[in-house]
């Protein structure tokens, strides 16, 4: 019972969070989902990530300065790649909260957060070495995990495996 | 001053200073030089480049290379299901198998809703801080290492050594255990463990303090380390620095205070942070220090754990573990403090397969590692293969 008490407080937490978000950004914004185990909110209006980012971080009651995770994800059902950042505020006030950015599947692009949390600039470059969105104002957008000259995207659903790589047999 | 030109030479200064003494300076161009340390390098700790952009011996620029190992950990977890996952944890942080087990089991656990036999919460626990210490063990002994101290790498393995046995005794394997599994435990600790890892406490205790004198308090570790690579609370935060790392900055923070699980809300311990006298607040020595003060912790928690432990009368290890792991739909991003910082997994289920949709690891030497380029810049060769040890890098874990 303890235990699902702790779980509400924070969630209550990442909402009045969110509140103030979404009082800024109005419908920039998607509704919250408040499910215990991971609360989120979408930004629907892309071109605006940077600078929700950058309130999330600033703002006097925000303050989520650290960033935990960013992984890219794919939504092949919606035609549409994605990150989901967890972020969090660390020692001022110790909420969290997950936040997710959806691009096109073909040629989609993000604005990039490398310059609000410097966690964001390995884990972009991660993003678009598995899945190949671009991530518009990145400093140093290149591959980081697979050889610069792989082939395709690996963690996509419909990824197909090149047939060899530099004279090397690739599926076995 | 007497300005002489010499062809082919530059300009040349000559002063004299007496009779007999005369300083010649010449302008000799300098050129920038690139210096490829690694992918092999005894100080890389595994397979990482680092390309440096040296002015002499100072670099100007450090870029890091990585993905030499990369086993494509993420593209496996997809294809096998959830309990088919540990074991692949295991290879990621080889120096700490329990603890990344343990992140993952925690993160699963989030979206099932299975009760955890209280015995098994305390062995998961005694078992992680034993991989914690053997992890922070080779941590320092190898820092020692790169740093011309061979003496203290023998010791720590000799009594890394001891805790190996222990795990192995418990699960029966060495590094790679495959022990803490969703929902419970692959099976109890053997009969006399508890009495076991008793004398090792004992045993262990006075070697931290043998450890101060032989490689902390010396002086050449300490002017090697001392000033070197610091690195201000606020950009380690923004770098999403954790762990020792974090702390050596001056940040108290820990999951396992400030983000709880398992029962470590139960115990008693500090949360070691560098008060500046000894050292230059998150410098390599701030770094280091909260590595060896850690480890009195850990046995501290390990104490605790074995007085408190319910007995194992009617004990079923495997009573939580579901037979199919199907989590319900949603998502959750589950971690857990590990030896070099925050381990998490985040984890995209559908409801209906038994293998993930998603499941990200967030390797904590990964993100420690991207601060590099800040760390190295104007520092000197030297001193770049301190910075790198006291990042404490598993290559395992940064290029999964």
């Amino acid at each position: 019972m303890e235990e699902g008490k702790v779980v509400s407080q924070s969630v209550a937490a990442s909402a009045s969070a969110y509140a103030i978000i979404r009082e800024k950004f109005g419908e920039a914004v998607s509704a919250f989902d408040a499910n215990d185990t991971m609360p989120f909110f979408e930004v629907l209006d892309t071109s605006l990530w940077q600078e929700i980012a950058l309130c999330m971080r600033d703002h006097a009651k925000l303050k989520f300065n650290y960033m935990a995770c960013l992984s890219g994800v794919d939504y092949p059902a919606e035609e549409k790649l994605g990150i989901v950042c967890n972020i969090e505020s660390l020692g001022v006030f110790n909420h969290k909260i997950a936040v997710k950015v959806k691009c096109s599947r073909e040629g989609g692009s993000i604005p990039t957060v490398s310059c609000v949390w410097h966690t964001a600039n390995w884990h972009e470059r991660e993003a678009y070495d598995m899945y190949g969105m671009h991530f518009a104002g990145h400093p140093d957008l290149k591959r980081i995990l697979c050889p610069e000259d792989w082939e395709g995207y690996p963690l996509r659903k419909d990824y197909k495996v090149q047939e060899s790589y530099h004279g090397i047999k690739v599926p076995y | 001053m007497q300005e002489l030109d010499i062809a082919g030479q530059g300009s040349v200064r000559v002063t004299r200073k007496s009779d007999n003494v005369v300083i010649i300076e010449k302008d000799l161009a300098t050129e920038q030089m690139v210096l490829a340390m690694g992918p092999q390098h005894p100080s890389t700790h595994g397979v990482l480049k680092l390309e440096c952009l040296t002015d002499g011996e100072v670099i100007t620029e450090a870029v890091p290379y990585l993905g030499y190992l990369h086993r494509c950990f993420e593209k496996h977890c997809e294809n096998v299901d959830y309990p088919g996952i540990v074991p692949y944890t295991d290879r990621m942080d080889y120096l700490a198998g329990m603890n990344s087990e343990m992140a993952f089991a925690i993160a699963v656990e989030k979206l099932l809703d299975v009760e955890i036999p209280r015995r098994v919460e305390f062995i998961r626990v005694i078992v992680s801080e034993l991989n914690r210490i053997a992890s922070h063990l080779v941590a320092i002994g190898t820092y020692g290492i790169d740093l011309g101290a061979f003496t203290p790498f023998l010791f720590c393995f000799r009594d890394r050594e001891h805790i190996l046995s222990l795990l192995e005794w418990a699960s029966g394997a060495r590094m790679l255990y495959n022990y803490i599994w969703i929902g419970g435990i692959a099976n109890d600790v053997p009969a006399d463990f508890n009495k076991r890892v008793m004398e090792f406490v004992h045993y262990f205790r006075p070697f931290a303090t043998e450890l101060f004198k032989l490689l902390t308090e010396n002086e050449i570790f300490v002017k090697r380390t001392k000033g070197i690579g610091i690195m201000p609370a606020d950009v380690a935060i923004n770098y999403g620095w954790s762990g020792p790392m974090l702390r050596g900055s001056g940040v108290k923070w820990d999951l396992r205070r400030n983000d709880p699980y398992s029962i470590y809300p139960e115990l008693d311990f500090d949360v070691p942070v560098p008060d500046g006298k000894f050292s230059d607040i998150g410098d390599c020595l701030s770094r280091h220090l909260v590595r060896a003060l850690e480890m009195e912790e850990s046995l501290r928690i390990i104490e605790q754990c074995i007085d408190k432990m319910p007995g194992s009368e009617g004990f079923n290890p495997r009573a939580g573990v579901p037979k199919r792991v199907r989590p319900k739909a949603g998502e959750v991003y589950g971690r857990a403090e590990n030896p070099r910082g925050e381990l998490g997994f985040y984890i995209q289920s559908d409801g209906k397969s038994t293998k993930p949709l998603r499941c990200k690891a967030r390797s904590s030497c990964f993100v420690n590692l991207s601060a590099m380029k800040d760390l190295s810049k104007g520092q000197l060769i030297p001193d770049l293969v301190a910075i790198i040890g006291s990042i404490d890098i598993v290559l395992g874990e940064v290029d999964r």
